[in-house]
């Protein structure tokens, strides 16, 4: 006997309802670094352009950041904990890979029994999940979804590697995503280049994150901004029409190339990672919410999100600031 | 693309490191070396080779970015690699 299976209701859109961030108490100068390493505060401002970033305490690990950040953006949503049917966690840097990290974050949050689960595409990661989140909203996964970036990067860091050291930091940020008839959330553009899965990596569970700095750069400061134009052209917004480009906050020099190749001349760029560092999947949702929280954009104006990472992967959206 | 004389390579190079790096065009000259003499570090070089394959059409691979240590060894690179 053949059945016909039902399928759920479609909603025309999804838009994110609201961001929240957390990051660790303790900030990390670069003349702390000095102290540690050879290099010196004009030389990592010059390289990376990072002037501070937050290192996370042995107490604060992937779950209790992204409780934080997560708990944030789910008042600042209006939402009560009961209609988030949905946890999407995006990590590269957790101290385990098993379980999962969603699961226990949504405990925390008092979230009763939702789906749950990490999305590991690393500094690309928070890209991937909202795509995600997006989706499920649309095709009736999901109802609410809270989605989250969280990374202690510091806990794979090699501290006598000054390439890598000066670089990455700890954090975690967060969206609550919502169906809606007018979409917030536009297409995404997303993609990997595996041929480059050593440039940035992780050997195995005793090594330190290693990474091709020159060949990395060269691939982002050339293969990302046709990708962010790319989900420009396919949310049917211009360049010069958007009022924000969040690049990951990998490196300030990367941001700037990628802008400048973007031509996004209105837009404010986002430069979160002189004062925060690159937390990987954390960063875009970092930068952004602190940018909401200064006031940098409107809200319902446009904003380029795109990430790029480890893998090699990427993403683009363009989203509305809620 | 046509092939670029010496003086036309030279020029397109200035051009591109004042635009990155704000160097002044007319500091760039043939003997110069890019770490020493324009103070252009590794990060820019790399920059510099993405933007000079726009201009001339020639890919310059980050292992042979290794070697061009003068505006001269780029001008020869590009015009071994246009002719």
């Amino acid at each position: 006997m053949t059945v016909q299976l039902r399928t759920p209701a479609f909603t025309p859109g999804a838009r994110i309802l609201a961001f929240g961030d957390y990051q660790p108490a303790r900030i990390v100068t670069n003349d702390d670094l000095a102290k540690i390493v050879d290099t010196d505060d004009a030389w990592i401002r010059s390289r990376v352009g990072i002037a501070e970033r937050r290192i996370a305490g042995d107490d604060e690990g992937i779950v209790e950041l992204g409780v934080h950040a997560g708990g944030k953006a789910l008042a600042a949503s209006g939402l009560a904990p009961r209609d988030i049917d949905l946890v999407i966690l995006a990590t590269c840097s957790a101290e385990s890979p098993m379980p999962s990290h969603a699961p226990a974050v949504a405990h925390r949050l008092g979230i009763k029994a939702p789906g749950a689960f990490d999305v590991n595409a690393a500094c690309a990661g928070f890209c991937y999940a909202l795509a995600t989140a997006g989706s499920a909203v649309q095709t009736g996964m999901a109802r609410n979804v809270l989605v989250i970036g969280s990374e202690k990067m510091s806990q794979w860091i090699d501290w006598t590697d000054r390439s890598t050291c000066i670089i990455f930091a700890d954090g975690a940020g967060a969206a609550v995503v919502t169906g809606s008839d007018a979409p917030g959330i536009g297409p995404v553009v997303w993609g990997s280049a595996g041929d480059g899965f050593d440039k940035i990596i992780i050997d195995d569970r005793h090594s330190s994150i290693r990474q091709e700095g020159q060949a990395v750069f060269r691939w982002a400061t050339t293969a990302i901004a046709p990708v962010a134009l790319e989900a420009c052209e396919r949310a049917g917004v211009a360049p010069q029409d958007l009022a924000a480009v969040v690049p990951h906050q990998a490196n300030l020099r990367i941001i700037e190339a990628i802008a400048r190749r973007m031509k996004a001349v209105n837009a404010v760029i986002a430069d979160d990672v002189v004062h925060s560092g690159n937390t990987s999947a954390a960063s875009i949702p970092l930068a952004l919410s602190h940018m909401i929280e200064r006031g940098d954009v409107p809200s319902g104006a446009p904003a380029l999100l795109v990430g790029f990472g480890a893998g090699l992967s990427y993403a683009a959206q363009v989203i509305q600031i809620p | 693309m046509a092939v670029a004389t010496e003086q036309q390579i030279l020029d397109g190079i200035a051009e591109i490191i004042d635009d990155i790096v704000g160097v002044d065009k007319s500091e760039v000259t043939p003997e110069k070396n890019f770490i020493d003499d324009l103070d252009i570090d590794s990060l820019s070089m790399v920059e510099i080779a993405v933007s000079a394959q726009d201009q001339f059409g020639v890919e310059i691979p980050d292992d042979e970015l290794r070697n061009l240590k003068t505006v001269q060894d780029v001008i020869n690179f590009v015009q071994k690699l246009q002719s």
